[in-house]
């Protein structure tokens, strides 16, 4: 059974017509800001086939029902898409443009590599177990498998404090970030660090927490942005940051690639203590740290009582499609009465979600075996090879070349440029999709983020032409 | 649903050191970790954020279902060798046909080739399932695939469409309905404050569905609002709305300028004529959105899948498609349902997975008829349900009453701690669907035949009126 999605590589024209054809994480050129068709919302017309509709529409009504129900002011804020559908639209675009180019997309960070079979045979296996009387299982915890659980505590958490009843799987970071912004609610404020993923500043807009956006400023209004730059060595300057309620932080980091040192942390869970704040403390590419960093908030001391952590198999086990997460809420983080944080997301995770894929998180315990792990860290192995060698390229090309070492992200600058302006250079002239870095926030004007995952054919192919273009 | 210390219905403030000593119990404070933390802590740090006002309006006693594990939890450790029969959660019980669960193993497998591995797939879902349920479910009804979101299950979709709504809006649920309507719109800010003495909020709008009324709301006396959420086949109460009273809620929807969002997770249970899908009525494509789900029409409680229908049709009051927000919403706040599921909805809808499909469903469907007779059979309780949904709805009297009106019905925690004690069997008290409920339990037809007709036998035996 296959299905069409975006692939890492095309190659033919049949490929690529197929992938033009085929809808990728944006939903196709209907969706296109200026070229939203207008043909299949105007008419008030009612299709031939549901006969004897005629009489519930007014025949003289030129304009199309509405109903009374005011838009949500809230996604009226949002400028534009999604950021990464965005870059699959002009991807899509290319591609129709140009059906025989063969491109190469190091945009949106998209696993490319099979998963390890030892992983793949335990979800088959609770798979077709699903069609036994001993296997079936119906409704799961919404927290999740107890060993499952269990796993991530001692595989993440060891000797951390972290109890197995502190971890709350998930189908993945992005739905976890909703489901936190939904439990703190439209009355907290919020600083991200700038740039940042996309997911925290939009889900904050979604839920009221935030202003109007700022075309000059390129930013929502009461959002804390923490500018993280080169030369503040991509930590922010916490003197300068006002207080709010919600702290995210993201490390290693998407998109500079830039891994927080334990004292920085410290300094950022002392900065949470002293103003009461809660950090969530995204540490979905923690297995790609290579330097002596904390891989987890938590290790941290009194990180417990001011952090929440949410984490992914997305990036460590190929599960982008598969869907599974995890979220951490200490016993011991509480809210301004004292009531538990985690009783409250409790709440949230019974009544919003019914958990994750059962077949998912068989894989899940899977990857936190020895051999699982083993399998996982050959696998980040190989993209972190490929981040060398991007990094590599364009070093040597002059470049002023930011992360790759902690992370699957390079983070290169381009000094006085819009980084939309390179974004399209590089995609015009060498085929290869990359994101620009103003897609992150003000604060990644001036670079492009190229994601590391891919095959290391394409990735090496990449580097050659981006060697030809900027020699 | 698991039962621990979080679940805990009942905050008081003077039992604040109480609930510290549970959460922070004795290890926590005496235990010298490897982060070096100070083992002598005089009082634990509160942050200074302020609980969501919203989170805490909820209902004391957590998310309904979460509770019933929670005694179901208890009893099995009072009465441990006891056969404990569930007919509360309602929880699909039977294995998922080969044909079906083969498709995701096939799938799991493929993902370790170079040929078959995915990573993110369109965060509406594969094109091909889409087709697939818009071709099959939809058949004739001109939805376009387009139009089809498909998602981990209907109780994640109805909270990305309060999202999508927000909290300006108004909403009427049926009386009794689904928990997660009223639950959802509480958290999002849209319901008002809790009246503690009738379980209403403020802002809600609570759709009465009695014997009376034949379960279909009295229109004429409903207020207006925004959104109305409908479920049918009914989840409580297991009965399907006829086609006329559909098109009289198209037309009150239409009359007020209201968005229905129209829930048929039961829908391939319904036996007779009643209509599957809210499109089947003149106008409805303008007015509503229909949530879905494969847990009761395949098995998929666990393995997640469901879809949503948002037509191209419904548009705000300023002319905005609903659908462009939807999909915003999607795209940011969800990142697709698991494509091995995904492979398992696609092997559902083909012509011999439905075939399989069916024959799981007739299996429910004896167990609501057994049940139905169990209670039809007893003087003074009167039970619906049952015919077109896996749920049989008892109303049963006041001992000593022959009849049922609201006041001399029992009060529901009452009957199914009785039940739960007496005959080992768990159910789900009405009065936890709403105000509408109380007098009433529900009991689910999902089981493996020998409970059903264990359960049958022993409720015979509890409610014969003395």
């Amino acid at each position: 059974m296959s299905f069409s999605s975006v692939s890492s590589s095309s190659s033919s024209a049949a490929a690529a017509a197929a992938a033009a054809a085929s809808i990728s994480s944006s939903s196709s050129a209907f969706f296109s800001p200026p070229n939203f068709p207008s043909s299949r919302v105007s008419n008030a017309s009612v299709p031939v086939k549901r006969v004897g509709t005629l009489q519930c529409v007014s025949i003289e009504e030129k304009t199309a029902y509405k109903t009374k129900v005011s838009r949500n002011a809230n996604m009226a804020k949002l400028q534009a898409g999604y950021l990464f559908p965005e870059i699959a639209r002009r991807r899509q675009a290319h591609l129709l443009k140009y059906p025989d180019a063969q491109v190469i997309s190091l945009g949106i960070g998209d696993t490319t590599e099979p998963i390890p079979e030892v992983i793949t045979s335990a979800m088959s296996k609770r798979s077709d177990g699903l069609s036994t009387l001993e296997g079936y299982s119906g409704y799961g915890a919404e927290q999740g498998e107890k060993p499952l659980r269990a796993a991530i505590a001692s595989t993440f958490y060891r000797d951390l404090g972290i109890g197995d009843d502190d971890i709350f799987v998930s189908d993945g970071a992005k739905c976890d970030i909703t489901r936190l912004q939904t439990l703190f609610g439209s009355d907290v404020t919020i600083a991200v660090q700038d740039p940042s993923y996309p997911a925290y500043v939009d889900s904050g807009v979604i839920l009221g927490q935030t202003g109007h956006y700022q075309k000059e400023l390129e930013k929502y209004g009461k959002i804390e942005y923490m500018r993280c730059t080169p030369e503040n060595g991509f930590f922010p300057d916490l003197t300068t940051v006002a207080r709010t309620d919600v702290i995210f932080f993201c490390s290693p980091n998407n998109p500079t690639g830039s891994a927080a040192t334990r004292e920085q942390l410290i300094r950022l869970v002392q900065f949470a203590k002293d103003n009461g704040s809660i950090i969530v403390f995204d540490s979905a590419y923690g297995m790609y740290m290579s330097d002596d960093n904390p891989r987890s908030i938590f290790e941290i001391p009194g990180a417990r009582e001011v952090a929440v952590e949410t984490s992914s198999f997305s990036k460590y086990a190929g599960f982008t499609g598969v869907r599974l997460g995890w979220t951490v809420v200490p016993k011991e983080l509480l809210f301004s009465d004292g009531f538990p944080v985690a009783k409250d997301f409790n709440r949230i995770v019974c009544t919003c979600f019914n958990g994750a894929s059962n077949i998912a998180q068989a894989g899940g315990l899977a990857c936190l075996t020895p051999e699982g792990l083993s399998a996982m860290r050959e696998v980040i192995g190989f993209y972190k090879e490929n981040t060398a060698i991007i990094v590599e390229t364009f070093n040597s090309l002059g470049f002023k070349v930011y992360g790759g070492r902690n992370a699957p992200y390079v983070w290169v600058h381009f000094p006085g440029r819009s980084s939309w302006d390179v974004f399209s250079e590089i995609l015009e002239k060498t085929h290869v999709v990359t994101t620009p870095g103003s897609g992150f926030g003000p604060g990644g004007e001036g670079f492009v983020r190229v994601s590391a995952f891919g095959h290391r054919a394409n990735i090496i192919e990449a580097c050659r032409r981006f060697k030809q273009l900027y020699r | 649903m698991e039962s621990s210390m979080l679940s805990s219905p009942v905050r008081m403030p003077h039992s604040f050191l109480a609930q510290r000593a549970r959460i922070c119990p004795p290890r926590m404070l005496l235990c010298h970790n490897a982060s070096g933390d100070d083992v002598n802590q005089p009082r634990s740090h509160f942050t200074k954020v302020r609980r969501n006002v919203n989170v805490e309006n909820l209902k004391r006693g957590g998310y309904l279902f979460a509770e019933i594990s929670k005694r179901e939890a208890e009893h099995t450790q009072k009465y441990p060798d006891v056969e404990l029969i569930r007919l509360g959660i309602g929880d699909t019980t039977e294995p998922i046909p080969e044909i079906i669960t083969s498709a995701m193993a096939e799938q799991a497998l493929a993902l370790s080739t170079m040929e078959g591995y995915r990573g993110y797939g369109p965060e509406q879902g594969n094109q091909v399932l889409r087709e697939a349920i818009a071709s099959n479910v939809y058949k004739d009804l001109g939805v376009e695939w387009e139009e089809v979101f498909i998602s981990d299950g209907a109780q994640c979709d109805i909270s990305r469409l309060q999202m999508l709504f927000g909290s300006g809006v108004t909403v009427a649920v049926q009386d009794p309905s689904f928990p997660a309507y009223v639950d959802v719109s509480v958290i999002l800010g849209q319901a008002g404050r809790l009246d503690e003495h009738t379980c209403r909020y403020a802002n809600m709008v609570y759709m009465r569905c009695l014997p009376e009324n034949n379960y279909f709301p009295d229109l004429a006396k409903t207020p207006a609002t925004d959104i109305i959420f409908f479920c049918s086949p009914n989840n409580p109460t297991g009965i399907a709305a006829s086609r006329s009273e559909l098109q009289q809620l198209v037309d009150f929807a239409r009359k007020n300028g209201s968005i229905i969002v129209y829930d048929c997770a039961y829908a391939s249970f319904i036996s007779d004529e009643s209509p599957r899908s809210i499109f089947e009525i003149p106008g409805a494509k303008e007015v509503a959105i229909e949530v879905s789900s494969f847990s009761k029409l395949a098995g998929f409680t666990g393995v997640r899948l469901g879809w949503t229908v948002v037509p191209n049709e419904l548009r705000y009051a300023s002319g905005s498609p609903v659908i462009k927000d939807f999909n915003r919403i999607v795209t940011t706040c969800f990142n697709g349902a698991s494509n091995i599921a995904q492979a398992g909805g696609l092997a559902c809808l083909s012509k011999k997975g439905q075939e399989a499909l069916r024959s799981r469903r007739e299996h429910y469907r004896v167990n609501a008829e057994i049940l139905l007779e169990a209670f039809e059979a007893l003087g003074g309780a009167r039970a619906c349900g049952g015919r077109n949904a896996p749920y049989v709805w008892v109303e049963v009297p006041k001992e000593g009453n022959r009849d049922c009106t609201s006041n001399t019905r029992r009060s529901g925690w009452e009957l199914f701690d009785e039940i739960l004690e007496r005959s080992h069997i768990v159910t789900v008290p009405g009065i936890g669907f709403g105000p509408g409920g109380e007098g009433y339990i529900r009991v689910s037809a999902f089981g493996r035949r020998e409970h059903i007709v264990e359960a049958s036998t022993r409720l015979k035996t509890l409610l014969m009126p003395s």
